[in-house]
């Protein structure tokens, strides 16, 4: 489609930049609706499967006795330490005024807030009585760390909603202003809120950003940290961990920048926004990878050597099983792929490129997923008494299920990029107009006045 | 108060599984087809552990068996979100089937791995339909269920007591398990009244309890063999 066409979707004071960020919005090319199509073939396979395990009862899946929780709960904690990537990552650039944060904020914020209900919802995939869901509600005891988790992952949903949505306001009025189309137009209009661009506007909106960015910080730790409760609560080895808190939190944050990266390397690829995702972001991003990477290892490391060197046989029967025993291959993996893979890219300048860092990021993801499998599963597999030792082979429901939430993930993510700008036209254009100077008076703050420079050099003399 | 416990002898004990199968029946405990079988989700309230101690060719097995442990901590009980799990006045950790919603995470935290999950909807073999036991509801399939200590005989017991117009007597209240053991190696009362058997024997220097040093306070406790044994 060249520029002519495009224009004819909005009015004439729209401008080429504007045109450039809302274009995914108004053009639609063939390979959209192939993956699309795609990807509602993975949902639907995933919602006969799930509809066969209704029907059916949890027997149909690979769990048995005593691996009581299997993929669905490592999908579960993966899918919540996925949504470690927006919101905290885009509070924190927000609160310390990182400028690069401008094109990156909001797709980190949708991840968060669409991850989630995966998160939610393979805990209901693995519930023997899902019909009777509600009951965690209704006589819920507050004691159970399960229901710490339903009361963290619910403000953590609703705080990471409103975080979305605010800094969407201003480019909704936008849309609805400059883009013609009438169904178009009720559907934002409703969604701008009135908004006019006054100046009281705008000052109750960066306050209510900057409130929801402090809020949403202590909330998104919690919400892994009691995720981690679910098993360092527990008495079964190598789960009642102390270490455990931190160690999610910071698993969270790292598989949740892995999938930012990805996520902006398709934006960028496919929405042709080269000018706006710029190498400097996955540099950046790739060096808080690598930062988190190192973390990780450090707390993999304290983990494993407290387990090994403490010698408590029922820990150290779950230890050979990770390092010597069935779930090497994936521990080992694990370590390859969140560790020696990502450190050997990320440290040189020459590889921390966008292609590299989204490479590192693929082998993160991957590994972070068999880092949550291997947390999981050697515990469950070694029960304290000599019972018939368990064994764990997931059936197709279960990986069914689990594409499925993966494909469905992906399909609303790429629904949100076709009805909102998947980067704040607003901010980018704040960056250029207030950023630049803000930036420097800043930096200028922190150095020695003139004035002070010089009285200080004429009583030196 | 009563706070009912059992003690297995195992020196008395020989592994005849006789308690499994009388439990199975009493607690209409579904069949498992062998390829569930093979697939570790047979359900037994009451299992027989064999714990082997030594290496080859010095091994010694010993058999125990092993209820649920109604713990006076249980680690079950704390972590269901819907308290569908919890434990009664008299000490016993019952599971109500009505509220379970089938997370698992009891049966996880429970360190003797005593909890079982209903993988299918219950079935039996048409002629064995009309064997079921009327005292013990069927569950349902997604939910949790464990030994209850027989918790049905001693409402049984309690009624029939209170018809008869005289207290609960030692005796009146035996789970199947114990009733049916032919060597008489499960014994089962009142812990907190002096004069029962259980109280008397838990005094044995024989007298130990599984993974004790988890702080569950299980009330299954257990005579260890005498030397002769081998």
């Amino acid at each position: 489609m060249d520029n002519d066409q495009l224009r004819e979707h909005f009015t004439a004071d729209v401008s080429p930049e504007e045109i450039s960020i809302l274009k995914p919005l108004v053009s639609t090319s063939r390979n959209f609706f192939i993956i699309v199509f795609v990807l509602l073939g993975i949902l639907l396979l995933g919602f006969i499967a799930w509809l066969l395990q209704l029907k059916r009862g949890l027997g149909l899946t690979g769990l048995n006795q005593p691996v009581f929780w299997g993929l669905y709960i490592t999908n579960f904690v993966f899918f919540i330490g996925i949504s470690h990537a927006g919101t905290l990552i885009s509070a924190i650039l927000r609160l310390a005024r990182a400028e690069w944060r401008r094109a990156i904020t909001r797709s980190a914020e949708v991840i968060t807030v669409l991850v989630l209900f995966f998160g939610v919802a393979n805990i209901i995939l693995d519930l023997g009585r899902p019909d009777r869901m509600l009951k965690v509600i209704t006589s819920g005891k507050l004691r159970s760390p399960l229901l710490w988790d339903v009361i963290s992952i619910s403000i953590y949903m609703t705080a990471s909603a409103i975080y979305l949505y605010l800094p969407l306001i201003p480019d909704i009025a936008l849309m609805r202003d400059k883009m013609k189309g009438r169904r178009r137009g009720f559907f934002y209009r409703i969604l701008a809120l009135n908004w006019q661009s006054t100046d009281k506007q705008w000052h109750v909106l960066e306050k209510a950003i900057a409130i929801m960015a402090v809020v949403v910080i202590p909330v998104a730790i919690s919400v892994h940290t009691v995720v981690s409760y679910v098993f360092a609560m527990t008495i079964q080895p190598m789960w009642h961990s102390t270490i455990f808190g931190p160690y999610f939190v910071t698993g969270a944050i790292f598989s949740g920048i892995a999938a930012l990266i990805i996520a902006m390397y398709f934006i960028r690829r496919s929405y042709h926004l080269q000018a706006y995702l710029k190498p400097v972001h996955f540099n950046n991003l790739g060096l808080l990878l690598l930062l988190m990477s190192l973390l990780w290892f450090y707390f993999t490391f304290t983990e494993n050597l407290t387990a090994f060197y403490g010698a408590d046989p029922a820990h150290l029967k779950v230890f050979w099983t990770k390092f010597t025993g069935g779930y090497a291959p994936y521990f080992w993996t694990m370590v390859l792929f969140c560790f020696v893979i990502p450190l050997a890219v990320l440290v040189n300048k020459k590889t921390r490129t966008v292609t590299g860092t989204m490479v590192a990021s693929v082998f993160v993801i991957i590994g972070m997923w068999l880092e949550r499998f291997t947390i999981v599963l050697p515990t469950l597999i070694n029960p304290r008494l000599p019972y018939q030792r368990g064994v764990y082979h997931p059936s197709w429901i279960e990986f069914a299920l689990m594409a499925a939430c993966f494909a469905t993930f992906i399909l609303l993510y790429i629904l949100f990029t076709k009805f909102f700008p998947i980067i704040s036209i607003w901010e980018i254009k704040e960056g250029k107009e207030r950023g630049i100077k803000e930036t420097e008076d800043r930096i200028k703050s922190y150095l020695p006045e003139p004035e002070a420079e010089a009285s200080g050099a004429a009583a030196n003399l | 108060m009563p706070r009912w416990g059992m003690v297995i002898d195992l020196d008395k004990c020989t592994a005849c599984q006789a308690c499994v199968i009388a439990c199975k029946a009493e607690n209409n405990v579904p069949f498992s087809s062998p390829q569930e079988a093979d697939k570790n989700r047979v359900i037994s309230w009451m299992t027989i552990l064999p714990m082997t101690e030594g290496e080859y060719p010095n091994l010694r097995t010993r058999y125990v068996p092993r209820p649920c442990m109604h713990c006076d901590r249980p680690p079950c009980v704390k972590v269901c979100p819907v308290g569908a799990t919890y434990k009664n006045d008299e000490g016993l950790v019952a599971q109500v089937y009505s509220q379970c919603i089938g997370c698992r995470y009891c049966t996880n935290n429970c360190p003797y791995t005593v909890k079982y999950f209903n993988w299918f909807k219950p079935e039996w073999p048409k002629e064995m339909e009309k064997y079921l036991n009327p005292d013990v509801s069927i569950r349902t399939k997604g939910v949790v269920e464990k030994c209850s200590f027989c918790h049905h005989r001693l409402q049984k017991a309690k009624d029939k007591a209170r018809a008869e117009n005289r207290p609960l007597e030692p005796g009146d209240y035996v789970p199947a398990c114990a009733q049916t053991c032919p060597t008489e190696a499960i014994s089962f009362g009142d812990l907190d009244d002096p004069r029962s058997t259980v109280a008397q024997l838990i005094r044995s220097p024989r007298v130990f309890r599984l993974l004790e040093e988890l702080g569950t306070e299980p009330k299954v406790y257990y005579l260890a063999e005498g030397e002769w044994h081998g």
